[in-house]
């Protein structure tokens, strides 16, 4: 049974020093803990030892006397005496060194790795002098790609092969490769197949030298120039810690640090390689107004006045339940809660939704006993109630694949469609759309199962059912599996579940960067900040904001067919691209059309923003601090790197704004005032002062409710990081932003801890009661769809970082082989589909990983796709097929 | 040397018989006589005889049979894997086995298999060993139809299965751990110790056995005559016979079976009926006594006995002090007119090019060896280039002792340091004369200890 | 050239049912490969990763570590000749030098006639035969020059293509044994017939130790009585 082992002690001797080490740690582990730093390239913290470099050689006092070994793969044992520094330590060193460079070139000076490469730290600090190799080095043609996104140059490689097992061990994607052997073996492709992992920019980010470089930062910028602060990557909702590197007020790296409880110093390539969409040309830089049906620029007076007037005309004529909020799930929780406070306190009306139609209903969300990433790595299993998550939080993926790999965690996957854990998955349950409530009954019933279930064969049941054995600590990974389906079946899945066995916890998968954040500071209609409900928190709101809507609003969904429809007079778009992101594109459009009026905040313009009467521009990652909240609940800082461009602002100065425009003061002056009332009204972020966050016991963040409101800070620390890039330029991680750049300065670090409020604090948001709804039955003649996300996409984040653009695929259907026959279609021709909205041709596909009956379409490879096919008053979409 | 018969243990068939490789031959010359009778025992009284014969494994490392299988880890799963990659240059026994008595050895891998209750046994060839392969192929084809494989073997209740694989051609392959990453498919690069110690945690993580193929060769003739009966042969630890293959500059290049510690270098290398003298009456310059990678010795070791301890613990010539070893048992016999600067080279060469690559000091250093190497041969030789040898050839092996220290993850590192030590310290003139200039400076004095573990 | 007809993916088939994990068949499928085609091509290494389950990136890797595995093309023949330590003192080097005079081309080269590819090889085990070649992995030795030059007639006229297949071939006899072996029921078996050893192994210990102790007591005696009588001689 996986359980977190609980670590036995033990004290070595480093050097003469006494360490604590931990049973089973290695030397080098240990030594580095206790201060010592003992030379490595191959070692990375994160993979298996592999012995490879012989850099770590120590003296350690055996039975039979002093001898040398490697640090790396020797673990500590009781009163070991180990040795750094000694002069037979240092010859091996000095040995090694020399071996190492008699085939390195020396091109240091253009090298991209120079200034903080390892082999030259090293060669400075431990190695010999000049070179004693007189025969000519080894040569390999110069940089080849062997990605989109990654160039070789084997002949600075040193074969650390830290490339090849993160590629192999980590992620699962054993593209790279040792090829040929000894002094030749080289790091290569296999011919015309490239190393096409979401995770491929890890490798540049451990390998030691400058062997692997990123194409989109080749020769940008030199290691030298850049300083770093430490932030959170909000391209998903993982929330994976990471240092923002700028040169020239561009953002030139991001680099993963490793959290412990986070991303084990991960990053995918979607996340690492978007800075581009941060520099890109194409980012809004000043408000805009529409005039004579013309966007045209406006100074940000004009511009506020312009929504201010809009906004005011709808509530005073139409009354304030004619007026929308939508979107926010990419702000910093600050933001959130001001816009929060802004609709629902000033503009007075509960149509706020952060969810596009593409999410889960919040009750469920905040509702469930909530699990961490750590809970889900070592529970015995995991139930996979969820879309793909190497496609929607890459790095979650990771971490539950070391989990089913090396400790042995059971997976159950949920699913009408293979995903990137079901080979690592125990039992893979693939049903057909529509039907989870049933295989979930299927699985929580008593006696053996006899027949199959929505396609899923009894046996498959049975061995699910016996890792759901009562003993067994279980979390679910929830989310929405198909965007051609309702939120329903999923929800009454996880319901079901819940009451079942209330012991089971939920980690969401949402994608967007600050959902989890935004849902819980009351993005959300029915809801108030702190997972507080309408009803329980109303007083306490009241009191605070001077009101708040009397009864649940609409959510984003019934939202826009209210304004298809012409009742919703003012629309504020918050970072929100219906047009791109929700499941029903007919919807959208008609909704975006017949709201009366739009205003739109967003850093780019998308297409739902070309349809706003007023834009307000404002800031992204990378260029303001706050915190934001990740799947987990952990609240984390962001740090400000950059300037926004032109005159962006941060999204609650705009909130901030727009009030005093409506004659309104939301009393939120600076982040950390805004932090400080979020503390002291939102009960699940109690106790959460600026300080605590600031502390850097908690740099691998908090996650809330905290366990009491004046618990100590959670321990832990980030990791010392093993990378190069980031260890080098340590000395200037800040937290925040630097002084005077942005709006604003965030929190006193060390201030003093702010007592928590003494009103009594509103239950938190229960989930709803079950409703078990049986699954529609399948049209023998049509084929159902499943449509979900890929990573790379042609939504505005990929599309603006230039090199990721060209890695969304083109858009096919995807169908089982016994249909592509069943309908005559050819593999690889086309086929019209209709489903109720409308008609579309696509390329077939061949598929065995779906269930028969049903076919897939990826939701956001741009037109026409998905979310033109699908009826979001439909609880599933079937499509009608025929050869075209 | 005195008139005592010595059996044949392992090549009576082999010396005997041109047909020596058929099932015929076999059954009619008391083929399978040692499986039926281990079968009749129980499998820790068949570990007790060979613990008893006090048999050394003839891989090159020389451990205990008997008492490696008494080490291994307890589990359900176990396996047994023969090495017979043999690719250690002038090493050519296990070829001759496997070509001339396959049916032996099958029986002695049934033996052992039994022994160590293992749940299926592979016999790793060398790839280059095509008729070698065939022959082998053929003996457990043979065997399945004897019932000596297959479900309930002679009716004992014990199943076994036999899988011949072929290598590829690799000679780190023959490195146990690297050997077993082969076997399950990959490149054979040497496993870290610890924790892959095969006798733990071997083939896919489970218990292995790993023995060489003249190892098993001895297992029929144990059982059938007692474990005693092969300890009487030989003297201390170095027990019962083992064959040396003899190749260089002598009158008849061959494998012999002589029984171990009574005979010695002299004897292997001149007396009639064994090697018969250097060629051309020439006189000895040196030779290498255990395989590629031992320390060479010279005509002041020819009165040391073949054996384990014997050798291993002589007066050898390395700069660091420590004898040589008996390794996979070959000899090469250089005369007085060989250039041994050449033979170290190419040596030196050999163990570059098989380098696996995996760590860093064989990788880079073996070939810097080779290089510097070929150009003291071609006359290319520097001031400095000596001092430069014996300085990298340390960052291999510190210490340049024999039982060596390294710096490497398996023993290939060390052994292309071992020639080239070996003929540097014998014969500094020869290079000397080569680099223009006889440099100055003392070789590395002896270390205190051993080296990685 | 291409994927590995259905006869030789049979045999492949089989061959991976032999291990406990497929994957330890890759080095006989690479053979296989080799023996359909004389090297080993990208499609056919393709074909042998989907068939283990790996990656072809997996497999080049695997097959670029082994000498005997190519990934160009070589002659019908493939001469090694051994230039090793035993070799080279009774002349290789000498030999290898007239091969290529015989043959045409440097060691590493094809005749451009595709039959013979000659390569300078380690010690190939055939020490008491120096100098000596191989051929497709079969062995020929002493090569005085003219054996050489007579041994590529014979292997160019087809004289001796029984003995020496073309390249690729490496082994002819195929396995007919039948056990396929289930490491777990193997293991499930073996726990069992272990604790019936064991038992039986406990009543044998058991009455060896009686018979040792009284066999002990005897010699005991016996040796008291020869000391005695050693004293007295
Ligand atoms: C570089 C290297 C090459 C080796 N080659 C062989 C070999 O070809 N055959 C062999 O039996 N043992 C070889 N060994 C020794 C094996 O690792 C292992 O000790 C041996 O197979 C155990 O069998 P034994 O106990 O029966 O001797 C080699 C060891 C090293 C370090
Ligand atoms: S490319 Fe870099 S990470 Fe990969 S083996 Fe070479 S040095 Fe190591
Ligand atoms: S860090 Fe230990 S061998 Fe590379």
């Amino acid at each position: 049974m996986p359980t977190k082992p609980t670590v036995e002690t033990f004290t070595i001797t480093v050097d003469g020093r006494e360490v604590e080490a931990e049973k089973g740690e290695m030397i080098i582990a240990a030594a580095e803990r206790g201060g010592t730093y003992i030379p490595r390239f191959c070692w990375h913290p994160r993979m298996k030892p592999v012995g490879m470099c012989r850099m770590c050689v120590v003296d350690v006092k055996g039975p039979r006397g002093w001898g040398l070994v490697p640090a790396c793969y020797v673990p500590v044992g009781p009163n070991m005496e180990v040795n750094t520094q000694s002069p037979r330590v240092k010859k091996a060193q000095d040995g090694i060194l020399e071996l190492l460079l008699i085939n390195h070139p020396l091109d240091c000076p253009v090298c991209d790795k120079g200034g903080e490469c390892p082999l030259q730290d090293h060669t400075l600090a431990f190695g010999p002098g000049e070179t004693r190799m007189a025969e000519e080095k080894r040569h390999f043609e110069k940089p080849i790609p062997i990605s989109d996104l990654v160039l070789l140059d084997r002949e600075r490689c040193i074969m650390c092969a830290r490339c090849t097992r993160f590629a192999d061990e980590v992620a699962g994607d054993p593209f790279i490769q040792i090829i040929d052997r000894g002094n030749g073996s080289q790091i290569n492709v296999f011919p015309d197949e490239p190393f096409a992992s979401y995770f491929s920019g890890n490798t540049v980010q451990i390998c030691p030298v400058g062997a692997l470089t990123a194409s989109p930062y080749r020769f940008k910028a030199r290691p030298w120039d850049l300083d770093q602060v430490e932030s959170t990557c909000t391209v998903c909702a993982v929330g994976c810690r990471v240092a923002l590197q700028s040169s020239s007020n561009r953002l030139t790296r991001m680099l993963g640090l490793d959290s412990e409880p986070v991303n084990h110093g991960w990053l995918c390539d979607k996340g690492r390689f978007s800075i581009d969409a941060v520099n890109s040309e194409n980012r809004l830089s000043t408000p805009l107004v529409r005039r004579d049906g013309e966007l045209v620029e406006a100074s940000w007076g004009e511009a506020l006045d312009a929504a201010a007037a809009g906004l005011r005309a709808a509530r005073d004529l139409h009354g304030p339940s004619t007026l929308a909020v939508l979107g926010g799930a990419r702000l910093a929780d600050e933001d959130a809660y001001a816009w929060a406070k802004l609709a629902k306190g000033v503009l007075g009306t509960d149509n706020v939704d952060c969810q596009m139609g593409d999410g889960l209903p919040a009750e469920v969300v905040l509702g469930l006993p909530r699990a961490t990433i750590e809970d889900a790595t070592w529970a015995d299993t995991v139930i996979l109630l969820a879309p793909d998550l190497k496609e929607e939080l890459p790095v979650l993926h990771l971490r539950l694949r070391e989990a089913a790999r090396d400790h042995g965690v059971a997976i159950i996957e949920l699913s009408s469609r293979a995903t990137g854990l079901t080979v690592d998955a125990k039992a893979s349950l693939r049903h057909q759309p529509g039907w989870a409530p049933a295989v979930m009954a299927a699985l929580l019933a008593e006696g053996d199962p006899t027949e199959s279930v929505a396609g899923v064969a009894p046996e498959a049941l049975q061995r699910a059912r016996r890792l759901l054995a009562p003993d067994r600590s279980v979390v679910v990974v929830l989310g929405r599996g198909s965007l051609a389906e309702s939120a329903e079946p999923t929800v009454q899945a996880a319901l079901a579940l819940h009451r079942a066995r209330p012991s089971a916890t939920f980690l969401p998968a949402l994608r967007r960067g600050n959902v989890n954040g935004a849902l819980e500071l009351g993005l959300a209609p029915g809801l108030l900040p702190g997972a507080t409900s309408l009803a329980d928190g109303a007083t306490r709101f009241a009191e605070a904001w001077g009101s708040v809507p009397g009864a649940r609003g609409l959510d984003t969904t019934a939202a826009l067919a209210e304004a298809a429809d012409g009742r919703l007079h003012g629309l504020v778009l918050l970072g929100a691209d219906p047009l791109t992101d929700h499941p029903d594109r007919w919807l959208a459009r008609r909704g975006l059309s017949g709201a009366g009026f739009v205003v739109a905040v967003d850093a780019f313009r998308t297409p739902s923003v070309e349809q706003a009467d007023v834009v307000l521009p404002v800031a992204i990652w990378g260029e303001r601090p706050g915190t934001t909240t990740n799947i987990e609940g952990r609240v984390t800082r962001l740090g400000q790197k950059v300037v926004p461009p032109g005159v962006a602002w941060a999204d609650w100065m705009v909130a901030s704004e727009l009030a005093f425009a409506l004659d309104a003061d939301l009393g939120l002056e600076s982040l950390a005032g805004i932090a400080t009332e979020i503390e002291r009204l939102a009960p699940s972020r109690a106790g959460l002062t600026p300080a605590r966050i600031d502390d850097r016991a908690a740099r691998d963040g908090l996650v809330v409710p905290l366990a009491t409101a004046d618990a100590p800070p959670v321990p832990g620390e980030i990791e010392a990081n093993d990378d190069p890039g980031v260890a080098a330029v340590q000395g200037h991680v800040e937290t925040g932003a630097p002084a005077g750049v942005g709006p604003d300065t965030g929190g006193e670090p060390g201030g003093p801890v702010a007592a928590p409020s003494s009103a009594p604090a509103p239950a938190r948001v229960r989930p709803p009661a079950p409703s078990p709804a049986a699954g529609v039955k399948t049209d023998a003649y049509k084929l159902r769809l499943v449509s979900s996300r890929t990573l790379y996409d042609a939504g505005t984040i990929v599309q603006e970082s230039g090199a990721l653009a060209k890695l969304a695929a083109t858009p096919a259907l995807h169908v089982h082989p016994s249909d592509i026959n069943r309908f005559s279609l050819g593999d690889g021709g086309l086929v019209r589909v209709t489903s109720s909205r409308s008609v579309a041709t696509l390329t077939v596909m061949a598929d065995p990983t779906l269930p028969r009956g049903a076919c897939w379409l990826a939701f956001n490879l741009g037109s026409p796709g998905a979310a033109d096919l699908i009826d979001a008053n439909e609880p599933i979409t079937d499509l009608a097929v025929e050869s075209a | 040397m005195e008139t005592r018969t010595v059996p044949r243990i392992v090549t009576s068939r082999i010396t005997a018989y041109d047909d020596s490789h058929t099932i015929e031959r076999f059954l009619a010359t008391g083929g399978y006589d040692g499986l039926r009778k281990a079968l009749s025992m129980t499998p820790e009284q068949v570990q007790a005889e060979v613990l008893t014969s006090n048999l050394l494994g003839r891989g090159g490392a020389g451990f205990e049979a008997g008492k490696k299988w008494s080490m291994m880890r307890k589990a359900p799963t176990r396996y047994l894997v023969i090495n017979g990659d043999e690719s250690e240059p002038a090493t050519f026994k296990d070829h001759m086995l496997v070509e001339g008595d396959p049916n032996q050895l099958v029986e002695g891998t049934i033996i052992s298999a039994y022994a160590i209750q293992a749940c299926q046994a592979f016999i790793y060839l060398r790839g280059e060993f095509a008729l070698g392969l065939e022959r082998v192929q053929q003996a457990v084809n043979d065997a399945y139809r004897n019932g000596a494989l297959g479900e309930d073997i002679f009716g004992s209740g014990f199943s076994l299965d036999i899988v011949v694989q072929p290598g590829a051609g690799a000679y780190i392959c023959g490195e146990e751990t690297a050997l077993l990453e082969s076997l399950e498919g990959r490149r054979g690069m040497p496993r870290i110790k610890p924790p892959y110690f095969p006798a733990a945690m071997g083939l896919y993580g489970e218990p292995t056995i790993v023995n060489n193929v003249e190892t098993m060769a001895n297992m029929p003739w144990i059982i059938s005559n007692g474990g005693a009966a092969f300890a009487a042969l030989g003297a201390g630890r170095s027990t019962g016979t083992r064959i040396f293959a003899l190749s260089g500059h002598v009158n008849n290049p061959a494998n012999y079976e002589v029984e171990m510690v009574k005979t010695t270098f002299r004897n292997l290398i001149y007396d009639e009926g064994l090697g018969g003298g250097i060629r051309g009456g020439k006189e000895l310059k040196c030779f290498v006594p255990g395989g590629a990678s031992a320390p060479w010795f010279g005509p002041q070791h020819l009165d040391l006995p073949l054996g384990q301890d014997e050798v291993g613990k002589s007066n050898g010539v390395l700069p660091g002090g420590g004898g040589s070893m008996l390794g996979s048992g070959s000899i090469v016999v250089m005369d007085q007119d060989t250039d041994v600067v050449r033979a170290a080279w190419r040596l030196a060469r050999f163990f570059a090019r098989e380098s696996c690559g995996k760590c860093t000091p064989c990788r880079e250093g073996t070939s810097w060896l080779d290089k510097v190497m070929k150009r003291i041969v071609d006359g290319h030789g520097r001031p400095g280039d000596l001092e430069l040898l014996r300085d990298v050839c340390d960052n291999i092996a510190p210490g340049l002792a024999f039982p060596y220290a390294m710096t490497t993850i398996c023993f290939l590192g060390p052994s292309a340091a071992m020639p080239i030590m070996s003929a540097l310290t014998m014969f500094p003139e020869e290079f000397e004369r080569r680099v223009g200039s006889a440099p100055a400076g003392s070789l590395p004095g002896k270390p205190e200890t051993a080296g990685v573990v | 050239m291409s994927r590995l007809a259905p006869e030789f993916e049979k045999r492949a088939v089989d061959l991976m049912a032999l291990y406990p994990q497929p994957r330890s068949a890759l080095l006989p499928l690479l053979h296989v490969l080799q023996e359909q085609d004389g090297y080993l091509s990208e499609d056919g290494m393709e074909h042998v990763a989907e068939l283990v389950g790996l990656l072809p990136a997996e497999v080049l890797s695997v097959a670029s570590f082994y000498d005997m595995f190519h990934t160009e093309p070589v002659g019908r023949y493939l001469v090694g000749i051994c230039t090793n330590i035993a070799c080279m003192l009774d002349g290789a080097e000498e030999l290898l030098h007239h091969a290529e005079q015989r043959l045409g081309i440097k060691h590493g080269a094809t005749t451009p006639d595709g039959l013979f590819t000659l390569e300078e090889v380690e010690c190939v085990a055939h020490c008491n035969k120096a100098p000596c070649a191989q051929v497709n992995y079969r062995y020929f030795g002493p090569l005085a020059d003219d054996d050489f030059d007579q041994l590529i007639d014979d292997l160019a006229a087809g004289a001796l293509a029984d003995q020496v297949p073309s390249h690729g071939t490496l082994i002819r006899v195929r396995r007919e044994g039948s056990l396929r072996v289930a490491p777990e029921r193997i293991a499930e078996e073996r726990a069992i017939v272990t604790g019936q050893i064991a038992d039986r192994a406990a009543g044998a210990a058991a009455a060896k130790k009686a018979t040792e102790e009284a066999e002990a007591k005897r010699q005991a005696d016996e040796a008291k009585a020869g000391a005695e009588e050693k004293k007295e001689s």
